[in-house]
């Protein structure tokens, strides 16, 4: 059945291309002047109408349309340009103002370090002075006892000497002959002792 | 059985015989498928220049996009001084391209597949374009025929050559547009017709072609619309700036 088909197709097929042979004999419609004044005829009048309409009453709509859309564009376009131009000066103001008061701040902030140092310093020194008048107090006291420490050592020396003789011997010995040699002694050794 | 290729091509009276004089004017399909044309064209850009949004619609963008194709056309082949012909231009491309397309419409008539059509489009660009150039430059408009920098002894080889070059211009650009439309359409219906008798077993390889073909003959439909328009602006610029 298919094989059928396909030889019908194949024999009609030629039977076509040779139908296709003779039509190009018959010539072309194009040719046929019969129609011609008709055809110019139209084609006169539906492109001149159509020339006539484009021209005079839609394109210069479009036209104008499109100046419009450029011009609001346009627009547009410069009224955002003076937005980012305000906008930078007002960003650069702003920047300004945040230099400004960082400066400030750092200025405070310097004054309140000075004001503490010297706080400190008088501080300091008053302190300084208290411990110096301290330590010349302290010092005069050492002083006074250093002056005095001889005549102690002294006495002392005697009544120790006293008592040794008393045991020593048994009897009594006079003061006064034991605070001579005593005496004698601190002041031939007295540097050798005490320092100063 | 498949039909002629060329009956595709025939024109036939639509309703009674109009006269006017000696000279039959009855409208036929071929003046049906200019009305046709012609008012899609008004239709589609009456629609998109009706209103001016600020964000166009589609057929605003249609019609305004092709206003700027043919202004940059022009412009681009024929300069600014072309700005008066621009409507003409315009309405040219627009009707031949329209007339090509509605041609690709199965049953529909191709109007610019008729020579006589062409070549009167051809022959009143070819006119006018002369015209043109005999007001703007006076006889120096014939200085177009005297290319500079030929020597002497071949100049009037040139200039003959170039005079029937010059003549030959509405044959060439009547007969391109009408060629490639009768072309196409015959090759179209022949493939079709190869479809048709080859059946379901054998059509299947003219089919794909008939199909191919439908996409080149689209393209060939604008792309003779195009040629034809800028070969008129490129007369225009010889009539316009003539730089010989």
């Amino acid at each position: 059945m298919i094989k059928k088909i396909f030889f019908q197709s194949i024999f009609f097929n030629f039977f076509f291309i040779k139908e296709v042979f003779t039509a190009e004999t018959v010539g072309m419609p194009q040719l046929n002047p019969e129609f011609w004044i008709s055809q110019i005829f139209w084609l006169t009048l539906t492109f001149g109408a159509l020339y006539l309409v484009l021209s005079k009453i839609i394109l210069p709509k479009i036209s104008a349309n499109l100046e419009l859309r450029k011009a609001q564009i346009q627009e547009n376009i410069e009224a955002a340009e003076k937005q980012r131009e305000s906008s930078e000066s007002k960003l650069k103001e702003y920047d300004k103002i945040v230099l400004k008061s960082k400066l400030e701040a750092k200025n405070i902030f310097k004054d309140a370090r000075k004001k503490i140092l010297n706080d400190i310093n008088s501080k300091k020194e008053t302190l300084d002075k208290q411990i110096n008048e301290e330590i010349k107090k302290a010092e005069k006291e050492i002083d006074v006892l250093k002056k005095s420490a001889p005549e102690k050592i002294n006495k002392i020396a005697i009544e120790t000497s006293t008592e040794i003789v008393k045991k020593l011997i048994g009897a009594d010995v006079n003061n006064s002959s034991i605070s001579a040699i005593v005496d004698d002694l601190s002041k031939r050794n007295g540097d050798k002792y005490y320092g100063n | 059985m498949a039909a002629n290729p060329m009956t595709q091509f025939e024109v036939y009276r639509i309703g009674p015989e109009i006269k006017l004089g000696a000279f039959d004017i009855s409208f036929t399909n071929a003046s049906l498928f200019m009305v046709i044309s012609s008012l899609a064209i008004l239709i589609i850009f009456n629609l998109g220049s009706k209103k001016n949004s600020m964000l166009p619609d589609k057929i605003q963008l249609l019609s305004e996009l092709s206003y700027t194709f043919v202004s940059k056309m022009i412009n681009d082949t024929a300069g600014s001084k072309a700005k008066p012909y621009f409507a003409f231009i315009f309405s040219l491309f627009m009707f031949v391209l329209f007339c090509n397309m509605f041609g690709m419409i199965p049953y529909t008539f191709t109007v610019t597949s008729h020579i006589i059509v062409t070549f009167i489009l051809a022959s009143f660009i070819f006119i006018g374009v002369t015209i043109i150039g005999f007001i703007k430059h006076g006889f120096g408009y014939l200085k177009l025929f005297v290319p500079s920098g030929v020597p002497i002894v071949l100049l009037p080889l040139i200039i003959i050559i170039e005079i029937i070059s010059y003549l030959s211009r509405p044959i060439s650009l009547s007969v391109r547009l009408f060629a490639n439309m009768m072309a196409g359409h015959t090759m179209m219906k022949v493939f079709g017709g190869f479809v048709v008798s080859l059946g379901i077993v054998g059509g299947w390889l003219p089919l794909s072609f008939s199909v191919a073909l439908t996409g080149l003959e689209i393209l060939v439909a604008f792309l003779q619309a195009y040629v034809f328009a800028i070969l008129t602006c490129i007369y225009l610029n010889d009539a316009l700036n003539l730089h010989h």
